[in-house]
């Protein structure tokens, strides 16, 4: 394939990823304004976020194209450490709900 | 074959030492960076999160999502326009990479000079680091921080981005380090599509 074909065809591909992320981030707004339960909504806005997070490490930051290797490091370390990071949630809702110890 | 025996024979042993994962060092090194940022802002919205859910008068002061919606297309943006500038500098067109990166860094000006202006207007109704005229007055505090450090980062690659900009045009820089800029402005774009849902969205009144 010539050069200029494939930098053509790379370029469409980028604006298909920003189109897909300018979307998604539209979407967050749609779903700012929805009548729905406060928990319901971040969960809702959390998923797309996810998902435009993961859209632009794969293929804005070319994460994609790396050795298999480096991707797994990257995701598993980091997946790993941001999950290890919700074990205070439960003490936060134990501060809503207001027991026990909350006093 | 010892450490030593690798150290002291070097290649003409037919061992060869690369660097780790295939990656140039440059860019492994952002990609690190990257990862230790990450755990910065997960942090930051993690703790905001969590004073969220256990405050109760949590005040949800935005009314327009016009600046914010503005500011989230400006970023998301930057990076297409990062990008196309990586297309170039990887073609070898130096006058085209070097105007992406400076078009780059305009949108990067144009959301900071956003961000000061909404943060003018809050502080103008009357919003510090620990008091509000809404409630608790954590949220003044953990707003002006996340979106702070969020600032933050994205003043640091609009000054990174015109020097390496300006390197690149001057030969000093080639299309690699380009790449490892890019990557960086990538992330600040992918924090946004964190905080904006989280700060504020989560706070808009109804």
């Amino acid at each position: 394939m010539p050069i200029a074909e494939r930098k053509s065809d790379g370029f469409t591909k980028d604006l298909v990823v920003y189109v897909c992320l300018l979307a998604l981030a539209g979407l967050q707004f749609v779903i700012a304004y929805q009548h729905i339960d406060a928990s319901q909504m971040f969960l809702r806005m959390l998923v797309v976020a996810v998902v435009e997070a993961g859209l632009a490490v794969m293929f804005f930051m070319h994460l994609w194209a790396e050795k298999r290797g480096f991707v797994l490091f990257v995701l598993i370390f980091t997946i790993f450490v941001l999950l290890g990071m919700q074990f205070g949630w439960t003490d936060s809702f134990r501060m809503v709900t207001g027991a026990p110890f909350s006093k | 074959m010892s450490q030593a025996d690798l150290t002291m024979e070097g290649p003409s042993s037919g061992v060869t030492l690369g660097p780790a994962f295939s990656i140039p060092t440059k860019k492994l090194a952002m990609w690190l960076f990257i990862i230790a940022d990450t755990m910065t802002f997960a942090a930051c919205l993690v703790a905001y999160g969590f004073v969220r859910n256990g405050g109760s008068d949590w005040p949800r002061p935005f009314h327009s999502i016009t600046n914010v919606a503005l500011m989230t297309f400006i970023l998301l943006t930057s990076s297409l326009t990062m990008l196309l500038g990586l297309r170039s500098a990887r073609a070898g067109d130096k006058a085209g990479a070097f105007r992406w990166t400076m078009i780059t860094a305009v949108a990067g000006i144009l959301f900071a000079l956003l961000h000061v202006r909404e943060w003018l207007g809050l502080i103008h109704q009357g919003m510090t680091l620990f008091k509000n005229p809404w409630g608790t007055g954590l949220f003044g505090a953990s707003f002006f921080s996340i979106t702070g450090l969020h600032l933050t980062h994205v003043t640091v690659g609009v000054i990174a981005l015109i020097v390496v900009g300006v390197r690149y045009k001057g030969g000093r820089y080639n299309a690699d380090d380009i790449e490892v800029l890019g990557l960086y402005w990538h992330f600040v774009d992918l924090v946004w599509m964190f905080v904006v849902p989280l700060v504020y969205l989560l706070n808009l009144a109804h």
